[in-house]
């Protein structure tokens, strides 16, 4: 099982100035460890939503290379969108779940079925071109450059373990910029420097 | 133009004029001829969604990414898309055009349709503006929905009241 910070870490290591986008508890997560946040886009509204519009971006800027880090909450809230995705086969979307099993951000409620269903099968099943699982932290170090290097859509399922959330919703870090702010420093930083097309 | 008839090759005309790039949506009922014509003119990228809900986060990240999208889905997607347009088509101040089938609504007689009697209640509650597009003769307000959004960086909604004709 991997520690979602040392996942992120890896995702990070390997992103090759990718934009992130990145969901619930991994946007907390992700703004411990990137070192691009202009490339970052935290998505908190619309919960379930951040993989459509990393792949609207992925669609509108086919040279350069888009992640998004998933909760599995969020997917499940989404399941349609893999077939969405899988429909118009970006190949330039790299689409990750951090699968703890449970609403980590509202005290550790188990999501439906946890445990009983298979993200990266799934994935597979809907037509994304490869889908992985990693639940091992040296497996994944050794595999993220190739697989982030593969032709998309491709799907990788990491297996975390829960960190939950117990602090009161007062005491916890509030984000720091509005969503429309960081929507507006991304597309700025996209329009300013072209994707230079270094896709596999 | 033909006087009450609403033809796609006049919608799409209006929607070239505001260089628009990808159609955001799923079908209804009453987008089968919109849908031959797109498909026909192939001047515009179609992205077919599962659920409405996806269409305005699709369409948000296509406009970041420099284009210029268009949602096209139902009332009843409306009301689906509700956290959609709430958290991502309001939160993020940017301009958004949909075109929104507007299901069981009627000039003459009666509306029946629950789907036609909240319509406009939700965008008022919502505070998105709408233009109505019957036939030929309205589609500039496709023009002016476009031109308000681009200067409020709000979404701004066209509800369609007629069936697409089919030629």
């Amino acid at each position: 099982m991997l520690t979602a910070i040392d996942a992120l870490r890896v995702v990070e290591r390997e992103r090759d100035g990718a934009v992130v986008f990145t969901t619930m508890m991994g946007n907390r997560i992700w703004r411990q460890v990137s070192r691009n946040p202009e490339l970052d886009l935290p998505v908190g509204g619309a919960m379930g939503k951040a993989s459509s519009m990393a792949f609207g971006l992925a669609l509108a800027q086919p040279a350069r290379r888009i992640i998004v880090v998933d909760g599995d909450g969020s997917l499940l809230m989404n399941l349609g969108s893999l077939v969405t995705i899988a429909n118009k086969a970006p190949a330039n979307l790299y689409h990750m779940v951090l699968e703890n099993g449970v609403y980590a951000i509202t005290g550790g409620q188990p999501v439906p079925g946890a445990g009983r269903f298979h993200f990266a099968g799934m994935a597979r099943e809907a037509g994304y071109r490869a889908s992985y699982t990693f639940d091992d932290l040296e497996e994944f170090a050794k595999q993220a450059a190739g697989v982030l290097n593969e032709t998309g859509p491709v799907f990788v399922c990491l297996k975390i373990k829960p960190e939950v959330d117990n602090t009161t919703i007062h005491q916890r870090a509030r984000p720091t910029r509005r969503t429309a702010d960081a929507v507006k420093d991304l597309r700025d930083a996209l329009l300013r420097s072209p994707a230079d097309g270094n896709l596999p | 133009m033909r006087n009450g008839v609403l033809r796609p090759a006049t919608i799409l005309q209006e929607l070239k004029k505001n260089d628009v790039t990808h159609l955001v949506w799923l079908p209804d009922s009453e987008t089968n001829f919109m849908y031959q014509r797109l498909v026909q003119d192939g001047s515009m990228e179609l992205v077919p969604v599962c659920r409405e809900g996806e269409s305005i986060p699709i369409a948000a990240g296509l406009w970041i990414g420099g284009k210029v999208p268009v949602v096209l889905i139902q009332s009843t997607g409306l009301f689906e898309s509700g956290d959609s347009i709430r958290g991502i088509g309001l939160d993020v101040e940017w301009p958004l055009v949909m075109m929104i089938g507007y299901r069981g609504w009627t000039r003459h007689g009666i509306t029946v349709d629950s789907a036609a009697r909240f319509t406009e209640p939700i965008l008022h509650t919502w505070g998105i503006d709408y233009y109505l597009v019957e036939s030929d003769e309205d589609v500039e307000r496709i023009s002016f929905a476009f031109a308000q959004a681009r200067r409020t960086h709000r979404p701004v909604a066209v509800l369609v009241g007629s069936e697409y004709a089919e030629t």
